[in-house]
C-alpha cells in the first residue's frame, strides 16, 4: 500500500512544473523577499524616485493650473467635448485590470503561478486607479462640488441622477477600488506579520509596532488560516464578476449614447479584453525591470513572464478580433453614419492614431506565437510598452475620432490636445510610478506566504516520499529532530 | 454556564482564557508541514479541543486533522453583505429616483429595474466584500495586539519557517506534564511553557546572536 501511495504521487509530480527555481527554502524565500523592506535604501531607488516625484509634481501643478483656469486649459472643444482626460481616464482603469486578474480570476481557476506576481500586480491595480479616478474629477470642471455624485443627504434635498453611465462609473469604479484595496491588504496580513517578527528579532521595536499594528496580531494559526482563506477565495470569487462589471460599465459610458462609432453591443467584452491585453503588458513592463533590480530572478521566473506573454498574445489577438469585427458591423448594419465613422478613422485626418492601434495592437503581439521571442527578456520588453502605447490610442481612436465628425458636418472639428494635456498625462505616470517605488520599498512585493505554499515542501505528503529519504510515511517518523 | 460558553467561544478562534495561575499553555515546534499536522491529528485524538497549529502558510489538511468544520464565512457574509448591499443598493434606487427626488429625464421612467442593475451588481460586491473580511476578522478575534504567544522569541519565526502546536491551558485535559510528553512522545521539540504575563509590550527582547546576525549581513 505504502508503495502504491508512493508511486502515485510521484506520477502526479512529474508533469507538475518548478514555480520556484534554485532549490529556496522556506527561510530563503523570506529572506530575499524581506530583506528588501530592511536594508538600507539604495541609491538607485532614490534616482528612480526623484524622477517619479518630479513627474507627480508636475501632475499637481498642472491639475491646480486647471482648477485655476477652468476646463479650457485642455485642447477640447466642441464637439471634441470629452479629450485626453477621458482617454487617459479608460487607458489608466485598464491598467488597473491584470492585477485583480491575476490575483482573483487565476486563483478561481487553481494557476499556482499567479502567486509569484499577484502582489506587485496587484498594488499595480490600486495605484493605476488613483490615477484613473483623478481624470473624471478634474474633467466635471467644478472639482469642489464633486461629491455631488454620490449619494450623500444634503440641504439641497438633491440626489444623483441614477440613469447616467456616468454615475454608474463613479460606482463601479470606486467599489472596484475600495475591493481592490481590501483584497490587497486581506493578502499583506500574514508577510506584514513576517516583517513584523523579523523587525522584532532584529530589535527594531519602533517599525515592530508600526508593522504590528497592520499586521492585526496575526500569528498563523490554524483557525485563523481556515477563515482567511475562505474569505480569500470569496474575494476572488466576488472580484472576478467585479473586474468583468468595472470596464463593463467605463464602456457603457461610450456604448448608451448614439454617437456613431460608440453605440455598439461589442464594447463590455472588447473593453474587458483590451484591459486585459494593457494590464499585462505593464505588469510585464514592471516586474521585467524590479525582478532584475531586486534579485528576485528564481521567484518570478521566465515561465511567469511567458506565460504573460501567452496571456498578451491571446487577448490581443481578441482585441483585433473586435477591431475587425466593429468594421464588418458598421458595413453590415447599413447605417451610413456608422459606416462614414469607421471609413474616417481608417482614411481619415485622424489615421495615424488608428494604424499605430491597429500595429502595435494586432500585429506586433502576434510575434509571442514564437516561443524564442516569447521568452526574450528585452524583446518583451519592448514589446509590452508598444503595447501599452497602443491601447493608449485605441482610447484616444475611439473617443476622439468618434466625437470630431458627428452627424453634422458644420460641427465637424480637429481636436489638438494643449501642453497642459500632455504633461497631466506624464504627470499621471510620475504619480503611478511614485506610488509603486514607495510600494516596492516598504511592503513585501512578492506574497511571501502564497509563495511558500506552491513549494513542494509545503504539501505534507511530500515528507511520505522525500522525508527521510528512505520512502517511509511521515507517521512512523515521529522524534525526528531538525538536523535530519 | 455562560462563562463557559464564553470560553469555548473565544477558544474556536484562538483566545484561550487560563483556568488558573498565568500558565497560557504549551508551545512545541515540528520540523515540517508533515510532522505537524501529524501531531495534530493525535493531539487531538487525546481528546484535546483548545490547541491550534500555527504555521507560516496554510496547511493542506490541517482543518480536518484539528476537526475543524468548514468555515462560516461565507454564509455569514452571504446572509450580511451580499442581502444588505442588494437591498440597499434596490431601495436607494427606488427611494432616490421616484419617491424623494423625481426628475424627468427625456420620458424615461424614474424607476426601471435595467438601468439599476449596474448600482445593484456594483454595491452588492462591495457589501460583500467589505462584510467578508469583517467577518473573518472577527471570527479569528482579529486584530489581537496582546497574545502572550509572542513572549516566545522562537514563535516569531512561526511567520518565516517556523512549524508550532500549541496546547492551551484552558482545555480541561491539560496537564503541564502529561501534555509535555505527549507532545515529546510526537516529535515535538523547544518546548516551552507560555504564561500569560498580561503585560502591554509583548515584543521579545533583542537576543544578541541575532542582533550580531543582522550587523554582519
Amino acid at each position: 500500500m505504502a508503495h502504491a501511495t508512493k508511486d502515485l504521487s510521484a506520477l502526479a509530480r512529474t508533469d507538475e512544473e518548478v514555480l520556484v527555481r534554485g532549490g529556496l527554502t522556506f527561510h530563503d524565500i523570506t529572506e530575499l523577499v524581506a530583506q528588501h523592506t530592511e536594508k538600507k535604501t539604495p541609491k538607485a531607488w532614490w534616482a528612480a524616485f526623484s524622477v517619479a516625484f518630479l513627474g507627480m509634481l508636475t501632475l499637481v501643478a498642472m491639475l491646480a493650473y486647471q482648477v485655476w483656469n477652468g476646463v479650457g486649459v485642455w485642447g477640447n472643444n466642441i464637439p471634441v467635448g470629452w479629450g485626453w482626460p477621458i482617454v487617459n481616464f479608460v487607458f489608466w482603469v485598464g491598467i488597473g485590470h491584470a492585477g485583480t486578474l491575476i490575483s482573483a480570476i487565476l486563483f478561481l481557476f487553481r494557476q499556482r503561478w499567479r502567486t509569484s506576481i499577484n502582489r506587485a500586480a496587484e498594488a499595480m491595480t490600486i495605484f493605476a486607479v488613483i490615477c484613473a479616478l483623478i481624470f473624471p474629477t478634474f474633467h466635471v470642471g467644478r472639482v469642489w462640488v464633486i461629491y455631488w455624485t454620490l449619494p450623500i443627504p444634503n440641504q439641497m434635498e438633491m440626489w444623483p441622477q441614477f440613469k447616467s453611465p456616468l454615475l454608474w462609473d463613479v460606482f463601479a469604479v470606486s467599489s472596484y477600488f475600495i475591493v481592490s484595496l481590501v483584497f490587497w491588504y486581506v493578502g499583506l496580513i500574514p508577510d506584514l506579520a513576517t516583517l513584523r517578527d523579523r523587525a522584532a528579532l532584529m530589535g527594531r521595536r519602533l517599525r515592530a509596532r508600526i508593522l504590528g499594528f497592520f499586521a492585526l496580531g496575526w500569528c498563523g494559526a490554524n483557525r485563523h488560516w481556515r477563515n482567511y482563506e475562505k474569505v480569500y477565495m470569496l474575494l476572488a470569487g466576488l472580484a472576478t464578476p467585479l473586474v468583468l462589471s468595472v470596464h463593463s460599465v467605463v464602456s457603457f459610458d461610450f456604448a448608451v449614447s448614439i454617437i456613431p462609432g460608440w453605440h455598439t453591443t461589442i464594447f463590455p467584452p472588447y473593453f474587458v479584453a483590451g484591459a486585459i491585453f494593457s494590464g499585462f503588458a505593464m505588469v510585464v513592463t514592471l516586474m521585467v525591470i524590479a525582478r532584475k533590480a531586486y534579485g528576485l530572478e528564481n521567484v518570478i521566473t521566465i515561465d511567469h513572464l511567458e506565460k504573460m506573454n501567452i496571456i498578451m498574445l491571446v487577448t490581443g489577438t481578441m482585441v483585433g478580433f473586435a477591431y475587425i469585427t466593429e468594421f464588418f458591423i458598421a458595413w453590415y448594419s447599413g447605417v451610413p453614419y456608422e459606416q462614414y465613422a469607421f471609413i474616417n478613422r481608417a482614411t481619415g485626418p485622424y489615421a495615424w492614431a488608428y494604424w499605430t492601434m491597429m500595429s502595435c495592437n494586432l500585429i506586433f503581439p502576434q510575434f509571442f506565437w514564437i516561443k524564442k521571442l516569447r521568452r526574450n527578456i528585452p524583446f518583451m520588453f519592448i514589446a509590452s510598452i508598444v503595447v501599452n502605447i497602443g491601447m493608449w490610442f485605441e482610447r484616444f481612436v475611439i473617443t476622439i475620432t468618434s466625437l470630431h465628425r458627428d452627424y453634422l458636418p458644420s460641427s465637424w472639428d480637429y481636436f489638438v490636445p494643449t501642453w497642459v494635456d500632455v504633461l497631466t498625462l506624464i504627470g499621471s505616470f510620475g504619480l503611478f510610478f511614485t506610488l509603486f517605488l514607495l510600494f516596492l520599498r516598504f511592503v513585501p512585493m512578492v506574497a511571501i506566504a502564497e509563495v511558500k505554499g506552491v513549494l513542494p515542501e509545503a504539501d505534507p505528503h511530500f515528507y511520505e516520499t522525500h522525508g527521510d529519504g528512505h520512502g517511509r510515511p511521515a507517521e512512523v517518523q515521529v522524534n525526528r529532530g531538525r538536523s535530519s | 454556564m455562560l462563562k463557559e460558553l464564553l470560553r469555548s467561544l473565544k477558544a474556536s478562534m484562538g483566545i484561550y482564557e487560563a483556568r488558573d495561575g498565568s500558565i497560557y499553555g504549551l508551545l512545541a515546534e515540528f520540523s515540517d508541514p508533515a510532522a505537524l499536522l501529524h501531531a495534530a491529528r493525535q493531539v487531538r485524538k487525546a481528546g484535546y479541543r483548545h490547541f491550534d497549529a500555527h504555521s507560516p502558510f496554510p496547511i493542506h489538511g490541517m482543518d480536518e486533522a484539528m476537526g475543524l468544520g468548514n468555515s462560516k464565512v461565507a454564509f455569514i457574509t452571504f446572509f450580511t453583505g451580499t442581502i444588505a448591499g442588494f437591498a440597499l443598493a434596490w431601495w436607494m434606487q427606488w427611494w432616490m429616483g421616484a419617491v424623494d427626488y423625481p426628475l424627468n429625464i427625456s420620458g424615461k421612467p424614474f424607476f426601471a429595474l435595467p438601468p439599476s442593475v449596474p448600482i445593484i451588481f456594483e454595491l452588492t460586491i462591495l457589501f460583500s466584500a467589505l462584510a467578508g473580511v469583517a467577518t473573518m476578522l472577527a471570527l479569528n478575534g482579529l486584530p489581537r495586539p496582546y497574545n502572550p504567544l509572542f513572549y516566545s522569541k522562537n514563535f516569531a519565526r512561526v511567520t518565516d519557517d517556523g512549524f508550532f502546536l500549541f496546547v492551551a491551558a484552558s482545555d480541561p485535559k491539560f496537564d503541564p506534564t502529561a501534555t509535555r510528553q505527549l507532545l515529546e512522545q510526537l516529535g515535538g521539540y523547544n518546548i516551552e511553557v507560555i504564561e500569560d504575563r498580561g503585560e502591554e509590550d509583548v515584543t521579545p527582547a533583542t537576543a544578541p546572536a541575532a542582533e550580531a546576525a543582522v550587523t554582519t549581513s
